[in-house]
């Protein structure tokens, strides 16, 4: 087993997600094929290595600090599940 | 008119000599839409006033003896990821149900600035996740040439809806395979670009440094047409690369006398099935007695490149959709504190595969795992990467199988790492960032089977040099589901 059971609902705790114990089981079943399937990676030795950061590789890519417009207050919050006063509204966090 | 089978070079002629109006036009694709449309279920939105409306435009300018220019007037249609200000954009997903974009992406403002028609946007796999359509948030797509198949995935709307006559062309993604798969599925030509060759600016996020958006038609020719509007560098979008872009129909020659082409042996192994790799060489021994010269080659890690993929593409996709919390937009779960507000929308929004896809990258990204597989995965990507840049000294282009199989049965395949090996030689493509195309070489049983073409980064010239001079000796293109042209 590569990955556990309590690893997996640490893993849905991180991820934010509410699972109930029918998928809890079955991603523990099915990451875990994933995974023993990834170990292949082992075998090969990458120690002089560099990891890929760009597919097409590009330095710096910076504009000029300058302001510019952005969308509309309106516009931004057209799609808010809930808001208010210009704001997005949430449940009660403290 | 028979609309279906249609280039854009017909539905240019057509509109330019006056046979027929923008409006006439759009029309008889609407009609024809509304008739494919019981069988295929390609469409998740139509926009037909909208296209009428811009239909109208068109036709003023031609009745006041303007110009137009050569997508102007045609119809298309989106992938459901790419954003449309003021038409809903699911991502395939119910989170995103009702989601109306406030801005264009910027390959939809391309489409409209070359005054194309937008017929409305295209069924997916949710957020690009899967290779059947299955796994759409509202309904499965039906491949046009059995209907009990699947058009593959995850774009299969844009190439069940191109193969369909539905629309001329439309555009697709590709992260793993995305267009290429379901254009082999259904038997049409799709591209996938250079990483940085067309905008994603817009485009819903999966896996950013491996998402590229491109074209899916009927011929290589019309792909190349579309590609002409839609590459380009966009500072809106980071990692868009400053290049030349050139006419891609200038490449357009029936001609591959001397071109040197590779035939990467790992890409005829285990699990490709007979009848199709009985197909591939076939085209192959086509390319050659054209005047190709073909060599077998090896890329020695390609092994390797499904367990790098469903390492790095499952953990930039957990990191890109941790912005579903319901707070912005989207779906919201209502709950008394705000966690519980994120845990239930995130369970009740996403699908299965999109969660299990969450699961393992927040897992391969967590603390204490990061080095062993996040890191160790982009190390081995390095490493296929030089091997094609290895070959590439001194092939022009590569060719493979698209897919291992034609397309399967609706519900056919349930476990997961047995559809993700339907992609096995596509995903080093997207890896490597490098263009490939995939087009018709033949048939098996009455499906399509589609050979792939891989080049250099920005290779997208010889890419459509060779499938081209391969399609004007062939003519697979040309077969078209017997029910179509019933439904004209």
């Amino acid at each position: 087993m590569k990955i556990s059971r309590s690893e997996v609902e640490h893993a849905a705790l991180l991820a934010r997600l509410q699972l109930t114990e029918e998928e809890m089981n079955q991603y523990t079943e099915q990451l875990n094929s994933i995974l023993e399937h990834a170990a292949m990676l082992d075998q090969i030795d990458t120690g002089n290595v560099s990891p890929t950061a760009h597919a097409v590789q590009l330095y710096n890519v910076l504009r000029d600090d300058v302001a510019q417009p952005s969308l509309d207050q309106e516009k931004v919050l057209q799609n808010a599940p809930a808001a208010e006063q210009g704001f997005f509204r949430v449940p009660r966090i403290v | 008119m028979e609309v279906f089978n249609k280039t854009i070079d017909d539905l240019h002629t057509l509109l330019v000599e006056k046979e027929i109006s923008c409006t006439e036009l759009t029309r008889g694709y609407l009609k024809h839409i509304r008739q494919s449309e019981e069988k295929v279920r390609a469409f998740l939105t139509v926009t037909e006033d909208m296209a009428l409306a811009v239909a109208a435009k068109v036709d003023k300018k031609i009745a006041n003896q303007e110009s137009i220019g050569i997508l102007e007037g045609l119809p298309t249609a989106l992938k459901d990821n790419m954003c449309t200000e003021g038409i809903k954009t699911t991502c395939g997903s119910r989170i995103l149900r009702n989601f109306v974009p406030p801005y264009n992406a910027t390959v939809t403002e391309k489409l409209q600035e070359a005054g194309a028609v937008l017929l409305g946007k295209l069924n997916m796999d949710e957020f690009a996740m899967g290779s059947s359509t299955e796994n759409s948030g509202f309904f499965p797509t039906a491949n046009p040439w059995d209907v009990e198949r699947v058009p593959g995935g995850s774009s299969g709307g844009s190439a069940a809806s191109v193969a369909a006559g539905e629309v001329p062309f439309s555009l697709g993604s590709d992260t793993g395979g995305s267009i290429r798969q379901p254009a082999a599925f259904c038997g049409v030509v799709g591209l996938k670009p250079t990483y940085g060759a067309v905008s994603r600016y817009g485009l819903v996020a999966f896996a950013s440094s491996l998402d590229q958006i491109g074209p899916i038609t009927k011929t290589v020719r019309d792909n190349a047409l579309v590609l002409n509007a839609i590459a380009g560098h966009d500072p809106k979008d980071t990692t868009s690369v400053p290049f030349h872009k050139p006419d891609y129909t200038q490449f357009l020659e029936n001609d591959v006398q001397g071109l040197k082409i590779g035939i990467p042996k790992e890409f005829f192994g285990r699990g490709l099935q007979p009848e199709v790799e009985k197909v591939v060489r076939q085209a192959i021994v086509t390319l050659a007695d054209l005047g190709a010269e073909i060599e077998e080659c090896s890329l020695p890690h390609m092994e390797y490149a499904m367990p790098t993929y469903y390492i790095i593409a499952p953990a930039e996709c957990s990191s890109n959709l941790a912005r579903y919390d319901g707070v912005r937009y989207g779906y919201r779960a209502e709950a008394e504190d705000m966690i519980d507000m994120f845990k239930n929308t995130r369970a009740e929004g996403f699908g299965q595969e999109v969660k299990r896809r969450i699961m393992l990258g927040t897992y391969a990204l967590s603390s204490g795992y990061y080095d062993a597989y996040y890191l160790k995965a982009q190390k081995v990507r390095t490493l296929i990467k030089q091997d094609f840049d290895q070959v590439f000294g001194k092939y022009d282009v590569l060719v493979s199988p698209t897919a291992p199989t034609p397309a399967y049965k609706i519900g056919e395949i349930s476990d997961p790492l047995a559809i993700y090996m339907g992609d096995v030689y596509t995903i080093p493509v997207n890896l490597a960032g490098l263009p490939a195309i995939s087009l018709p070489a033949g048939f098996v049983g009455g499906l399509p089977v589609g050979m792939q073409l891989i080049g250099k980064h920005f290779g997208e010239g010889i890419l459509y040099r060779t499938a081209y001079a391969f399609e004007q000796n062939t003519g697979y293109h040309r077969e078209v589901p017997a029910w179509i042209k019933e439904v004209g």
